[in-house]
């Protein structure tokens, strides 16, 4: 199954190699991992997206993340309402022929254009990464040159739903 | 390591300027520290130059690994941080096993390490290792000091990360240049770690719930780790155990915590442990875990651990709780902490009674076994010696194999801080220097480091500290001129391929000890071994005993790989 974590950590060196070692220690799976400063100063966000076989699995990650030094919080928010996104930039192929083609696939998923030369555009998109899978999927027959991910970035929304969020500390 | 310093070379500093190591020297005289084992090398040498005036003993390992494993030692039986300091790039890398051994041991450690000066960090500089990266994983929490001023802030931090909470090694990396950096002397530093809270006090309702469901059980059992000793929670525990009349299992490391003599004791569980106590564990109704961690040398195949048992746990790492047995009443707290809410809490004592005549049945019809009648000396007939010449009352070190086993199940331990072993990693090599570290920490006592011949001589040349130091250490070598445990699993497990297991050629012991000048003697006879060993173990020097036992005994009981702890061999002659 699919978890997101989200982490607050202390901005301090070697912070993101504690995190990222304790998942190649533990044996964990990480879909991806997205870090960035807060709205605190001296701490940091991370947003990992990882896969587990269990719920009793994602417990484990969560305690053995919030015993790090650094780490002052960890919310497995994956049953909570979130609000989730990740941004791609994508370089595609395409000729003046194409081109028409390509900004009619790219307005219903209101990606934009941010570059274009003779043969090729670079197209960003930002959403959930079902989403981002989608458009990936359609244009991919034009000929994808390069593509760069974020991963998901994601936090809770200001009003849950009525159903309380899983608990997962035993504290 | 003799080798000079890294580039860029930091000139001598004149003596009486105050520097980062200055700093760090203070720091350490007020965290208490009374020893450090420290090797010098060129990134240290700033350091050194303020050791060579302090008033804490520094004691000079031949080998940092030695160096490290005498300091868990050390930290083993005082209770306090051992003290570490090692150079940078080889010196800092030859302590990696040490603290893979203290991080699954819990034991409390703070290391230092030099460091190339900060201008070549990431050039690959002489004697230049990526120490923060190689030590992330078998750390508690380590730091690479950036400036000077932080010195003192950062060793007091560590000295309190390191021995609070779930105790493990903490190391701090120390740039040569940082530490002949001019700074100013310190007013206390006050430590800042938001995201370090260690639950202590125990949440009422979950011992409650343990209170009650103790009270309901037919077949309740507890089983006690080193998180008791950690906690320092003896008493408690058997307060706790006498109030409530529950028969206490110990691990291997937690050995010590109750008293061995206790009529509620049952011995230890696991892959050699009693028959009692592992049927106990697969029997009862209600396991109450405290401080131990279900490690799988003590559960055996998980599929088959405790299948009847409503599971608590008690323990100060929430991380534990449920990790590998599914728990049913978590108790994040401090084991003297929650021992004493439960004593206070005054619970029915549970109905047990048939319980308890069948626990003692099976102490009667099962007990540890051996030949008696053979003439060679059988490890376990030499444990049983070294407990009765020593009263029980030494301090046993041991190394990792058979003997450590025999050790564990014919010593029996009555007082805390009487036993050091390397459980969670089983370091081979660990016992010698240790059995050091252990003796510093408790200087009147009686300690008997013993080894096997394979672990000996991975460790062999702190046996010049030992004589520098005078330290009236008695090293028993229960020598079959094999790596035991090896051997006994190929007999069993590989049809009697000896794969390299046996040594088909050793130096004498003998002389070897009469090389540092420590009397060894050679002991090959049962009858010797009872004449001769009273007298060797109760002198005030140091003694090498060469104990040739059978080469040929196995440990049992015994739990093959992937069985149960039902599933025992060899708990009959």
């Amino acid at each position: 199954m699919r978890r997101i974590i989200c982490l607050t950590v202390m901005n301090r060196p070697g912070v993101l190699n504690r995190v990222t070692n304790l998942f190649s220690k533990r044996n964990y799976n990480i879909e991806s991992i997205s870090v960035g400063h807060s709205e605190l100063e001296g701490m940091s966000r991370i947003t990992c997206v990882i896969h587990v076989e269990d719920e009793k699995a994602s417990e484990q990650i969560t305690k053995q993340l919030n015993k790090q030094i650094d780490v002052i919080k960890v919310t497995d928010i994956t049953d909570q309402s979130i609000v989730a996104r990740e941004l791609a930039l994508i370089k595609v192929q395409s000729t003046p022929q194409t081109r028409n083609e390509l900004y009619s696939l790219i307005e219903p998923f209101r990606a934009s254009v941010i570059d274009v030369s003779k043969e090729s555009m670079v197209i960003q998109i930002t959403g959930e990464s079902e989403k981002i899978e989608a458009f990936i999927e359609l244009i991919s027959p034009y000929g994808i040159k390069e593509l760069a991910r974020t991963g998901t970035t994601a936090f809770p929304r200001g009003t849950q739903r009525s159903a309380p969020p899983k608990q997962v500390s035993i504290l | 390591m003799l080798q000079g310093a890294a580039l860029p070379e930091v000139k001598a500093e004149n003596t009486r300027s105050i520097t980062g190591s200055d700093l760090l020297l203070d720091a350490l005289e007020r965290e208490g520290v009374e020893v450090i084992f420290g090797y010098p090398g060129g990134a240290v040498l700033p350091i050194y130059d303020k050791i060579y005036s302090s008033k804490i003993l520094h004691v000079l390992p031949r080998h940092e690994q030695g160096g490290i494993h005498a300091a868990e030692g050390y930290a083993r039986i005082s209770g306090k941080p051992g003290v570490v300091i090692a150079t940078s790039g080889p010196g800092a890398t030859n302590i990696v096993t040490g603290l893979a051994d203290a991080m699954m041991d819990s034991l409390p450690l703070v290391v230092f390490t030099g460091q190339v000066a900060t201008g070549v960090i990431g050039t690959d500089a002489f004697q230049e290792a990526d120490v923060l990266g190689i030590t992330t994983p078998i750390t508690k929490y380590n730091y690479q000091v950036r400036k000077a001023e932080d010195i003192p802030k950062i060793v007091k931090e560590a000295f309190y990360i390191a021995s609070s909470g779930r105790p493990g090694p903490v190391l701090i990396d120390i740039p040569k240049d940082i530490a002949a950096a001019p700074a100013e002397m310190q007013e206390e530093a006050e430590i800042h770690l938001p995201g370090y809270q260690p639950t202590k006090h125990p949440n009422y309702l979950q011992i409650r719930k343990l209170i009650e469901a103790v009270s309901k059980a037919k077949k309740p059992v507890i089983l006690a780790g080193a998180g008791v000793l950690h906690a320092k929670a003896m008493h408690a525990l058997k307060a706790y155990a006498e109030q409530q009349k529950l028969p206490v299992i110990h691990t291997l490391l937690g050995l010590g915590g109750f008293p061995a003599e206790h009529p509620l004791f049952i011995g230890m569980a696991g892959m050699h442990g009693c028959y009692t106590a592992n049927m106990a564990l697969s029997q009862c109704d209600l396991l109450i875990n405290i401080g131990a961690r279900f490690d799988d040398r003590l559960t055996g195949n998980l599929k088959h651990f405790a299948p009847h048992a409503s599971v608590a746990h008690i323990d100060i790492d929430p991380a534990e709780i449920g990790k590998n047995v599914e728990t049913l009443i978590p108790i994040v707290a401090d084991a003297k902490e929650a021992l004493q809410e439960l004593v206070n809490g005054e619970g029915k004592p549970p109905v047990h009674d048939e319980w308890m005549k069948q626990l003692e049945e099976w102490q009667e019809e099962f007990p540890y076994h051996y030949d008696q009648t053979s003439l060679e000396v059988k490890p376990q007939k030499a444990m049983e010696l070294i407990h009765s010449f020593t009263n029980g009352e030494a301090i046993v070190v041991t190394d990792v194999g058979q003997h450590q086993m025999w050790a564990a199940q014919y010593y029996r331990f009555n007082e805390a801080n009487r036993w050091v072993t390397s459980g969670g990693l089983g370091t081979m090599g660990f016992g010698l220097p240790a059995s050091i570290g252990a003796q510093l920490a408790d200087p009147k006592r009686n300690v008997i480091a013993v080894l096997g011949d394979g672990g000996f001589q991975m460790c062999t040349q702190e046996l010049a500290v030992i004589r520098e130091m005078n330290l009236p250490i008695k090293i028993v070598v229960l020598n079959n001129q094999a790596l035991g445990m090896v051997r006994q699993w190929q007999e069993i497990f590989y049809d009697s391929r000896f794969s390299h297991s046996k040594f088909s050629s050793q130096p004498s012991f003998v002389k070897l000890a009469e090389a540092y000048d420590i009397k060894g003697v050679l002991i090959d006879t049962k009858e010797q071994a009872e004449n001769e060993l009273k007298h060797l173990l109760t002198c005030n020097e140091p003694v090498l005993i060469d104990l040739r036992i059978d080469p040929n005994e196995n440990v049992f009981p015994m739990i093959a790989p992937g069985k149960g702890l039902h599933e025992m061999e060899g708990v009959k002659p």
